[in-house]
């Protein structure tokens, strides 16, 4: 470890250990919502009109619900691995960077919890 | 030590960015990606929820929402969504290809390249030919 350039002060000091992290959800969630994508586009193509009685009565069948809420679970992770990614790449100074991570995750939680709480009032009968 | 490296950095010069290089089927798929991403979480999932509240609310937030989706404006939107969700899907495949260390070759990487478009293009015509012909 020398203290000349921003590489040659990080060389020799190994594996952070955890830079795969994020790298791997990205794919885990991105296969998770491909297939549970595919399952809800050709369940939803199927119904005969999208009217509120017919889609009400849709979603709170067993299924489509569980499908639905693994949908907004596995998106939200998702667009949350790329969106970090994407801030990453363009917000280099710190404090600014730590406040849109914040903002990221809380929306991120708050909208997921939103999405499954709306299906699981349906599936109980709202 | 630190604060001396900060200003020598800031003068290093950079990777050349978006502007300095010929556009290329795979660096437009590759910034696709990132722009199909970006909308789709912003815009999709906010799209998502209105519509999961929506029908959570009740008959009259449902008509809201069908009100505006249904609108030229929020059509276009729905058609927006789910071309930058099959072009995402299509570029996200071809990186997992990528990720296994193959489709490397220049004529095939520009080859899959521009069939992700091709197939966005027409799985998103072919989805909403289902819808309208109903």
């Amino acid at each position: 470890m020398g203290n000349g350039t921003s590489i040659g002060q990080v060389r020799g000091l190994g594996s952070a250990h955890s830079g795969s992290g994020n790298w791997l959800q990205e794919r885990f969630t991105g296969i998770a919502s491909l297939i549970v994508s595919l399952y809800l586009l050709f369940s939803l193509l199927m119904l005969p009109s999208f009217n509120f009685l017919t889609v009400k009565a849709w979603i709170s069948h067993t299924v489509p619900a569980t499908a639905m809420i693994l949908f907004v679970v596995a998106n939200f992770w998702h667009a949350r691995s790329g969106m970090l990614v994407v801030i990453e790449d363009y917000v280099h100074e710190h404090g600014t960077k730590f406040a849109v991570v914040t903002a990221l995750n809380l929306i991120a939680f708050a909208g997921a919890a939103f999405g499954v709480l709306s299906i699981v009032r349906l599936a109980l009968g709202a | 030590m630190a604060s001396a490296n900060k200003v020598g950095a800031r003068n290093r010069p950079l990777s050349p960015h978006l502007q300095i290089w010929r556009w290329g089927p795979a660096m437009l798929v590759s910034i696709l990606h990132r722009v199909t991403g970006g909308g789709l979480s912003v815009v999709g999932l906010g799209v998502l929820l209105w519509w999961l509240g929506a029908l959570a609310g009740g008959p009259a937030s449902y008509a809201t929402f069908a009100g505006v989706m249904g609108a030229w404006y929020g059509q276009i939107v729905l058609v927006g969504l789910t071309w930058a969700f099959f072009q995402h899907l299509c570029s996200g495949l071809r990186h997992f290809v990528l990720d296994m260390g193959a489709g490397y070759e220049l004529e095939a990487n520009a080859r899959w390249s521009v069939l992700t478009i091709v197939i966005s293009v027409v799985l998103t015509a072919g989805v909403w030919a289902c819808i309208l012909v109903r």
